[in-house]
């Protein structure tokens, strides 16, 4: 009896190993293209979210226990971003392998300069996180640290593929470094473009191309617009035009489109991550895409 | 701050019992405070409440009339060493007119301890059904289901230890089982206390789509009882009773074993999987209880007459709740019991136990959220618990400070 107990014991044990892959968990979708770069066929992926999803305010969904159960790397932005479902994940998953401190826990944000740290946080400020703006995937110039740390963690979850992943991200950060030049010349036309942004989560692309934010549709970060705050953005704007509205494919269309018709000012809609549009496919596209987009707005 | 720093104590202790000497220096414990108003008009008289063909236990029963504090809690959580998590909850709220304070939780459970397992430990909310282990602030109404007020008490919560399984499966699968002292109601705090009440539970859940997703659960519990009264704290309710009617009143009291066998499910859309803008949750539970004893007539702690007792009893509800906006909710609900006890009929009759009657209640809600701390709810409640028809308005204010709010499921 005794044998037959512990003989279902090691075969249910026995099933989550699969030696073949990597199973890696994604928290936003930037971090499962940047992981498809390094890992290749190596990895198998499964991303928690969507670009039509906001990241800050998702379920603990069983699904994502489920993935959370079986991953060995788990790969997300950090710096609380995530903060009202992650740590859930965390705890029910019964997973050691992805614990805070350990190798398969990854968060990119603890791999580069935040921007907005604050000394207090409290809830009259809204929804701002203490580390530090959390979007720091549009400023490419991130992309670099965080790449190289993501395939040390590889390399150290799965040492028999060490050489497969060193040579990918040699190939990646070549790319990368290309790619970087080409946006920078591209993006001459743009330098210091005024504009006006739904949500604060541009403040990495602002600091890269310096664009101006003039005003912000929300009132305070994660608040949702109001009248009253949207005809004090409109009396701004006449002192300080700006010329396009930015917007990410998850935030609400109409305030934008109000402003928009109020003011003539463009409300365009950026990618703001892999697959936010058609043409954003992989973290290359995602940067043409963008720029392409405020070029149009601009001429 | 004395729970706090007992609270300390205890997680050191367990912290080096694991081996983690380290921990304290690295242990942040994080309060939490949630206030709980609510205002309540009955047209019956809410002293006078009973559920006929079941005995009303723990915390079952109505919210006082006018002005109260509801589930008031006041809770300290950690993580030490990232393995070990605990949490401590203090609850005070009004009860037949009186302010109460309980200690409700004081658990400590592992954190990724690997292949999907996970033992917990001390006082916690048992995992049984889907409402069971989560605080009423977290629920879409400001009352719990008929069935839970008639089967657990209101929620079963108790001393004891769970171990739970995730399984490495594609599809969401949790397994657990529970072993309680059996102290709290539906069981009862005299008697033998040797974890012996036990649970087995296990969910399922995934998603259909990026827009829905669902959780189907079964569970089942199992204890004893001696002497199980109405109320849960019978020698006051007996300083009433005495009071209040001479020493004419006969207080019945259960003695034997009960199982309840629960199934629940819920089923969630959320456009785009964005439920902070709008969302639709549909939630059900299903209950059946046996219980096998007898039935005492207590008067002034003597057996005064006594029968053979046989309960058998079913009760469920279903709800639908939509957020049509990210600040405004509206929800449905409607809840049923059934029962089909045996024993002496005039006993029985006597009890409030006889199964002539099946209660009944529709509400409507609307909540107002403003923001991610702060809901006030308004609710109506078309209420057949009794054969005359209770109109019942709640309104319920929450507001919550500390640790950022969880989006469990």
């Amino acid at each position: 009896m005794t044998r037959k107990i512990l003989f279902l014991c090691l075969l249910v044990f026995a099933l989550p190993v699969n030696a073949s892959t990597i199973n890696i968990f994604a928290c936003e979708p930037e971090w499962a293209a940047l992981a498809e770069e390094i890992g290749g066929q190596k990895i198998s992926l499964f991303t928690a979210t969507t670009a039509f999803q906001d990241p800050h305010h998702i379920e603990a969904r069983p699904s994502l226990l489920a993935k959370a159960r079986n991953s060995d790397l788990l790969f997300c932005t950090g710096a609380d971003l995530e903060a009202g479902w992650l740590p859930i994940l965390l705890r029910k998953s019964g997973n050691g392998r992805i614990q805070s401190g350990e190798t398969g826990h990854l968060m990119a944000a603890d791999h580069v300069d935040l921007l907005e740290a604050r000394q207090k946080v409290d809830r009259s400020m809204g929804d701002v996180h203490a580390r530090g703006n959390p979007h720091i995937h549009l400023d490419p110039r991130n992309i670099v640290p965080i790449a190289d740390e993501l395939t040390k963690r590889l390399m150290q979850i799965d040492p028999a593929n060490e050489s497969y992943y060193e040579s990918r991200l040699s190939d990646f950060s070549k790319r990368w470094k290309k790619a970087l030049v080409k946006w920078e010349k591209q993006s001459a036309a743009i330098r210091r473009m005024p504009i006006v942004v739904h949500h604060r989560s541009w403040v990495y692309l602002e600091n890269w191309l310096a664009l101006r934010e003039v005003a912000t549709l929300e009132p305070k970060p994660g608040v949702p617009p109001t009248s009253k705050h949207l005809a004090n953005v409109v009396s701004t704007l006449k002192n300080e035009p700006a010329r396009a509205v930015i917007r990410s494919p998850y935030q609400d269309t109409r305030a934008s489109q109000w402003l928009e018709k109020q003011t003539g000012i463009t409300a365009i809609l950026l990618p703001y991550t892999v697959g936010g549009t058609e043409a954003a496919k992989d973290l290359f596209t995602l940067f043409d895409d963008t720029i392409s987009r405020l070029q149009k707005a601009i001429n | 701050m004395n729970l706090s720093k007992s609270f300390a104590v205890c997680a050191a202790a367990m912290a080096s019992a694991f081996g983690y000497d380290a921990a304290l220096a690295e242990t942040k414990l994080e309060p939490s405070l949630i206030i709980d108003l609510r205002a309540a008009s009955y047209s019956q008289d809410p002293e006078e409440y009973s559920l006929p063909g079941f005995q009303l236990g723990g915390e079952g029963g109505l919210s006082d009339e006018g002005l109260s504090l509801g589930h008031t809690e006041f809770s300290m959580s950690g993580i030490f060493a990232d393995k070990i998590e605990g949490k401590f909850t203090a609850v005070i709220h009004h009860h037949m007119n009186e302010v109460e304070a309980d200690m409700e939780e004081l658990w400590f459970q592992t954190i990724g301890l690997g292949n999907g397992l996970t033992f917990k430990g001390g006082r916690f909310f048992s995992d049984i059904g889907y409402l069971n282990n989560k605080h009423p602030h977290m629920w879409d109404f400001a009352d719990e289901p008929l069935v839970y007020r008639a089967m657990l008490g209101g929620q079963y919560n108790d001393d004891g230890l769970q171990a739970s399984w995730i399984a490495p499966t594609e599809t969401y699968w949790r397994i657990g089982v529970e072993a309680f002292k059996g102290a709290q109601y539906p069981f009862t705090s005299i008697g033998n206390h040797n974890l012996d009440t036990y649970t087995i539970f296990t969910k399922i859940g995934g998603d259909i789509d990026e827009s829905q997703s669902w959780q189907l659960g079964l569970s089942y519990l199992q204890g004893d009882s001696l002497l199980r009264q109405s109320g849960h704290d019978h020698e006051h309710e007996d300083e009433h009773a005495d009071e209040d009617h001479a020493g004419e009143e006969h207080e019945p009291a259960f003695s034997g074993d009960s199982e309840i066998i629960g199934l629940d499910f819920v089923y969630k859309w959320a456009p785009g999987g964005n439920p902070r803008n709008r969302s639709f949750v549909f939630q059900m539970e299903y209950f059946h209880q046996r219980e096998n004893g007898r039935v005492d007539m207590l008067h002034e702690d003597v057996v005064e007459e006594s029968t053979s007792y046989k309960g058998r009893q079913n009760g469920a509800y279903l709800q639908g709740v939509y957020k049509f906006h990210p600040h405004w909710k509206a929800g449905l609900r409607y809840d049923r019991l059934f029962s089909d006890n045996s024993g002496d009929a005039d006993i029985l009759e006597e009890a409030g136990l006889a199964s002539d009657y099946d209660p009944y209640r529709a509400s409507a809600m609307l909540a107002w959220l403003p923001n991610e701390y702060t809901t006030l709810r308004f609710q109506y409640n078309y209420d057949k618990s009794r054969p005359e028809t209770d109109h019942q308005f709640l309104v319920q204010f929450v507001y919550s400070f500390g640790a950022h709010g969880a989006h469990q499921f």
